[in-house]
């Protein structure tokens, strides 16, 4: 019972929020039993001491020879170096790329496309294990996870996107569709497979070339998928893959070369990126930030509400931008949910992310834990009550406690910034009015949770929301034939479905 | 006795902004002197001031929920009888039109019809552009997943600033027909036509603060326009070539969603008579946000 033996959170967590619920321990101990390790092997992986940048099919390195290392955020250790691109390293790759786009891939009949693409997914299928192992490594976040979702997901991406090349005619009626050019890509640490696939699959599709940036803490399983693309025998320069820091990213947007840009990330940051654009032809999408109200109803199931209330906040140590980190409970049953919650949340494994029992795993980075630190600190010091269930963190490496607060005002700063970690804001209501003015008032608008009964209120209450997805009575659900994106600050453009299509195409008469 | 014509003092038209569903003078008690494609003074228009700027933004919130709450139906029915009463209309906006555009009577008679006819042709759409553009998504698990358009909100519209009414219609038809509401900035120069398409749209259907139309300087109200927090899309076809970046520089701080001219497309030189390239489905879905709802099926 070593999780048991220290109570880091005794002196915060008040007594009243420690007692004994209805159907658990609700005293906000750990579990009292433990798991074996179940370590995910990771010889599956064999890391390169060094890696390149990706140009027109080739591996090479920056023009200055300059690297940078990428960490395991649970340990600590430096996995690899890799290359930091330059912006003479965005040119060429950009040049790379309309070489390709003009003379290959551009002119090649759809339904080839389509083959390379189908390919790619069969190859991701086939190396699942090793991608899983490696974006758990680089990330932090659960191999459960990696390898249940990212994966699958992103091979399913291409695999949809594939069928679609051959067929674009379909997706716009009396319109023929035409590839926009060069694509500039920037892509988070989060889901960096999977957002390499939402932005890849559509992009290539179409009949573009991508210049693909990962962000600088989750290089290796981009430069993982050039291999695939090498595997696949794609044509070289049709994807190009870029890892440095963000001005490299600012390259590409600003670079005259480039004919659409498509970014994921922060609201900060995509505001930049919009003012890079500004004044030129290149189309953009936004993929940004979200605050989600997560709404549960009196009438709600609610042992699989706390499931997914959990799964809407946790679900990747909660770095995730339509996270439900805004729970909007019904006053009447407010006291019961919390108390599941709280005993639910005792039962939460944090630690090793290559552990397959593990649950939550490491924040992606110490800046990431440092900021959501800061905005724990915050929500205690605003008055917010906080409650953390007792376990153990790995000593080395960034980990952060499932976090729950109550007693939360509109006004406070966890009730509106984007925390972007495991850290849930409580708020209540009465009247579904009351539900959805509080989950509209935000600056986001990307996702929301409904969590109800009645099939006629779901879609009311759907109606109602200003968000790109609604989830009614699940959460964090993600499929590659349903389009993904936001209202508001939340960004623009959609990615998933027929609708991701829209992004990269140009439209004309027939 | 009746042989002799009596000459009758012509009752001219003050020309006003249009705000909330009302004709306000500006606030700002300024106006400049528009004048015809030929040099002849034609009237004095109101300068509006970034004050009529907010007052308009707040008019056009103010309509919105209730214009997209509208049945697409309804918003058809309603839009289309706006080309009813410029129909009934079309000689004053063919006089209009010609004195602003030094066009010859045949030629603004051409305009103005197809004015009329373009708002009709946008009208159809309200009750269909959601099945063309709206899809029911066969994920892999057990719900009903289905995608649907829903209007962005408060559009501002920087009009053309050639074509002054065909151009104008073009513009605003598009974002107005799935329920957005819309603050218009006329074009500079040549800003009667607006005016008096606003007086049709107040005593057509078309509730008061669903179209706000301000006229004055481009440059002193477009980055007005393009800054307020409570605006959400901007179409930019009218603005400028030189304050382009800067506008859009400004409408990037709260992601607001801009409709673009492309940069070859000289505003002074595009056909609007064009029925091809002004009749676009496009322009309607850049002001639509698409809502994913995720629906259980079974327990």
């Amino acid at each position: 019972m070593a999780a048991m033996a220290t109570d880091t959170t005794s002196s915060i967590v008040p007594a009243s929020d420690r007692s004994p619920s209805s159907w658990g321990l609700g005293d906000g101990r750990a579990i009292p039993w433990e798991y074996a390790p179940a370590p995910e092997a990771r010889d599956i992986v064999t890391l390169k001491e060094r890696y390149g940048l990706f140009i027109g099919g080739r591996d090479v390195p920056a023009s200055d020879g300059g690297t940078f290392g990428t960490l395991n955020p649970a340990t600590e250790e430096t996995l690899a170096h890799v290359a930091r691109a330059t912006p003479a390293d965005a040119d060429r790759a950009v040049r790379a790329a309309r070489r390709a786009q003009t003379r290959s891939w551009g002119t090649l009949p759809g339904r080839e496309r389509a083959k390379y693409l189908f390919r790619i997914a069969r190859i991701l299928q086939e190396r699942s294990r090793e991608f899983a192992v490696l974006e758990s490594m680089d990330s932090g976040k659960p191999i459960k996870e990696a390898r249940d979702v990212d994966v699958p997901l992103a091979a399913a991406h291409f695999w949809y996107y594939a069928g679609w090349a051959d067929k674009l005619g379909y997706a716009f009626p009396g319109r023929v569709a035409r590839p926009l050019g060069v694509a500039a890509q920037i892509i988070p640490w989060n889901f960096p497979l999977l957002m390499l696939s939402w932005k890849i699959a559509p992009a290539l599709a179409a009949g573009n070339t991508v210049v693909l940036k990962p962000a600088s803490t989750t290089p290796l399983s981009a430069l993982l998928f050039a291999d695939v693309c090498r595997q696949a025998d794609l044509p070289p320069g049709v994807v190009n893959i870029l890892t440095g820091p963000g001005e490299v990213g600012m390259a590409l947007v600003t670079h005259p070369g480039v004919d659409k840009v498509a970014f994921t990330g922060s609201t900060e940051i995509g505001k930049r990126i919009a003012k890079g654009v500004a004044g030129t032809d290149k189309a953009l999408t936004l993929e940004l930030g979200g605050k989600a109200a997560n709404i549960v109803f009196d009438d709600a199931p609610l042992d699989q509400a706390i499931e997914g209330i959990v799964n809407g906040i946790y679900f990747n140590q909660g770095e995730v931008c339509c996270a439900g980190s805004r729970l909007l409970v019904q006053e009447s049953i407010a006291e019961t949910l919390i108390d599941k919650l709280k005993d639910r949340l005792a039962t939460i494994r944090v630690g090793d992310p290559l552990d397959k029992n593990t649950d939550v795993g490491a924040i992606n980075s110490r800046a990431q834990l440092d900021k959501i630190t800061e905005l724990v600190a915050s929500g205690v010091a605003e008055g917010a009550e906080l409650y953390q269930p007792a376990c153990d963190l790995p000593e080395r490496g960034f980990f952060f406690r499932p976090t729950l607060f109550t007693n939360v005002a509109q006004s406070h700063r966890i009730a509106r910034e984007e925390i972007f970690g495991p850290v849930l804001s409580v708020l209540t209501f009465r009247t579904p009015d009351e539900a959805v003015e509080k989950a509209n008032n935000t600056i986001y608008g990307l996702s929301a949770g409904i969590w109800t009964d009645k099939g006629s209120r779901i879609l009311e209450m759907a109606q109602r929301m200003r968000a790109g997805v609604v989830w009614a009575n699940t959460f964090n659900r993600f499929d590659p034939t349903s389009p993904f994106g936001g209202y508001k600050e939340s960004g623009f453009g959609r990615e998933g479905g027929m609708h991701g299509l829209h992004a990269y195409v140009r439209l004309e008469d027939r | 006795m009746g042989s002799r014509v009596e000459a009758r003092l012509e009752v001219r038209k003050t020309y006003k902004l249009y705000i909330g569903g009302a004709f306000p003078r500006t606030e700002s008690g300024r106006s400049y002197l528009v004048s015809g494609a030929d040099g002849a003074p034609l009237a004095n228009a109101c300068r509006a001031s970034r004050k009529d700027v907010r007052d308009a933004v707040r008019a056009a919130r103010k309509a919105f929920d209730g214009w997209a709450a509208r049945t697409a139906m309804n918003r058809g029915q309603v839009l289309y009888r706006v080309a009813e009463l410029m129909e009934g209309r079309r000689e004053q906006f063919i006089a209009e039109v010609e004195a602003a555009e030094g066009l010859t009577p045949i030629a603004a008679r051409a305009v103005v019809d197809r004015a009329i006819d373009r708002w009709v042709w946008y009208a159809g759409w309200a009750d269909k552009i959601a099945q063309v553009l709206g899809s029911s998504n066969p994920v892999a698990a057990p719900y009903f997943n289905f995608t649907i358009p829903e209007p962005t909100g408060v559009v501002g519209v920087v009009a053309p600033e050639t074509s002054s009414l065909l151009g104008l219609v073009s513009r605003l038809a598009p974002p107005l027909v799935t329920g957005n509401v819309v603050v218009l900035i006329a074009s500079e120069r040549r800003p009667l036509s607006a005016i008096t398409l606003s007086e049709v749209l107040a005593t057509s259907d078309v509730p008061g603060g669903v179209v706000n139309v301000l006229t004055g300087r481009k440059a002193e109200l477009v980055p007005v326009l393009a800054g307020h927090a409570d605006v959400d899309a901007l179409d930019t076809w009218g603005v400028p070539d030189e304050m382009r970046t800067e506008v859009e520089t400004i409408a990037a701080e709260d992601i607001k969603r801009l409709l673009r001219r492309p940069t070859k497309v000289a505003e002074a030189r595009f056909d609007w008579l064009d029925d091809a390239a002004t009749e676009r489905p496009e322009w309607i879905a850049a002001f639509l946000e698409m809502k994913t709802v995720w629906h259980p099926i079974g327990g």
